[in-house]
């Protein structure tokens, strides 16, 4: 069973949806028990991060999501939570990947909205895949660059397009709506 | 590289989708489902859906419909259409939205956009700006381009960024429904001048209307309609097209 982290956050049943589409079952919930028990665990999430992990820690599931120990991806602001810090509303994240997460400087539009390829990637997750793939990505934070970088990304700077520590994944761009690149992700990510 | 973004618009009304010009001699175009699956078989980047249904039953099938669309579709997409309240925004991007789209609604009350972004993120929130070029000067239309409401373009763009929007939406009613092309000097105007992405849209004819407005302005995407609806343009024959003139696009 795969469990799909369920807080304050948007874009929760987008992933359940893409889930559903390569055949597997998913659950939403916040339930510790659930989550620790689950095959997979799924942390998505669209929204602003101050106020999801207040939401996290009021519940306790900031303890619950670091101590998971089966593969975990985190999606976007999920991914940017599992971080270190973020300077959006100067967050303390989690502090599963050592990368800080801050605002892309003002040089060109932002949020980086719409699809871009790779610059580098490595890893499981990306299997089948190469640079010349575009994904889609939507937001204003980005990871820096750390030993935990899977794959980077270029727009404005290179920036961390996935990250990975352990059994923890996590992806900035949407695999979820990144058509049949994305799905081919994501099995990835399931057949782990 | 980021690539330019191509955006097929359906027009729905009573859950399905409609084909015509200006809203004239609408006709029955299918499962707005089906056409959104062939969309993204040919390769569009995002969909918008544009409800016109009139009446508030047939409004409240539009959830059910894009409950149907987020199931099946693998790529982003954003609904539009009668948005009025953060509660008909709610049920939107509970039943699956990526976006939604508003206009009207905006230009009476800016706060929702801010609303909208505070409780949604702002990259969920795109405005939507219809504009004319009359007596040497863009201005913002509002009703479908029936309202003038005397908002000088450049200005209601930048307010907008300020409120919040994640996006716009830059409608040229000159344009629209002329096949002539883009309005490629109010699109560079805008998207020169504010920060967030600017989706050109109105007067698409032909794939050189495409490669000009992308070539000419900053517009981070272009939208079009009947073009693609009536099968004149398909999308991986654009595509390949803008690539080997230098507009970097996504390929499938």
């Amino acid at each position: 069973m795969i469990a799909i982290v369920k807080y304050n956050a948007g874009n929760i049943k987008s992933v359940a949806n893409a889930i559903s589409r390569l055949g597997f079952e998913s659950i939403i919930t916040d339930d510790p028990l659930e989550l620790a028990g689950a095959d997979k665990v799924i942390f998505p999430g669209v929204g602003e991060a101050g106020s999801a992990m207040k939401y996290l820690r009021e519940r306790g599931l900031d303890k619950t999501l670091v101590a998971l120990k089966q593969p975990v991806l985190g999606i976007c602001l999920g991914m940017q939570l599992l971080c270190r810090s973020t300077e959006e509303a100067d967050t303390k994240c989690l502090g599963v990947f050592n990368s800080d997460v801050m605002l892309f400087p003002p040089v060109d539009k932002i949020p980086h909205m719409g699809w871009n390829n790779f610059l580098t990637l490595k890893g499981e997750l990306y299997k089948g895949i190469s640079k010349e793939d575009d994904v889609y990505y939507v937001h204003s934070y980005y990871a820096g660059i750390s030993s935990c970088t899977s794959a980077t990304c270029d727009y404005i700077l290179p920036f961390s397009a996935s990250l990975q520590f352990e059994n923890f994944y996590a992806t900035q761009y949407h695999p979820e709506k990144s058509a049949e690149v994305g799905e081919k992700i994501l099995l990835n990510f399931l057949q782990l | 590289m980021l690539k330019r973004r191509i955006i097929p618009c359906l027009d729905i009304k009573d859950g399905r989708t409609v084909k015509g010009v200006n809203f004239i001699n609408l006709r029955d175009a299918g499962d707005p489902v089906e056409n959104a699956r062939e969309y993204v078989r040919q390769g569009a980047d995002e969909l918008v859906f544009l409800d016109i249904t009139a009446t508030i039953e047939n409004r409240k099938a539009l959830a059910g419909l894009v409950e149907r669309i987020a199931a099946e579709i693998n790529i982003p997409f954003t609904v539009g259409g009668g948005i009025n309240t953060i509660e008909d925004v709610r049920v939107l991007i509970s039943a699956g939205a990526d976006k939604i789209t508003i206009n009207s609604s905006g230009v009476r009350n800016p706060d929702l956009i801010t609303e909208i972004a505070g409780q949604f993120g702002s990259q969920c929130v795109v405005v939507a700006i219809d504009t004319r070029f009359a007596d040497d000067e863009w201005t913002v239309f509002v009703d479908g381009g029936r309202t003038p409401t005397g908002l000088k373009t450049m200005d209601w763009a930048r307010k907008v960024e300020d409120l919040g929007a994640g996006e716009i939406m830059l409608t040229s009613m000159n344009s629209d429904g002329t096949k002539a092309g883009f309005s490629t000097d109010i699109t560079a105007l805008v998207s020169s001048s504010i920060n967030i992405p600017v989706i050109a849209s109105g007067g698409a004819g032909s794939m050189e209307h495409f490669r000009d407005v992308f070539f000419n302005t900053a517009c981070s995407a272009a939208l079009a309609a009947s073009i693609f609806h009536f099968g004149e343009i398909d999308i991986r024959d654009l595509k390949k097209y803008l690539s080997e003139n230098n507009i970097s696009v996504r390929i499938t």
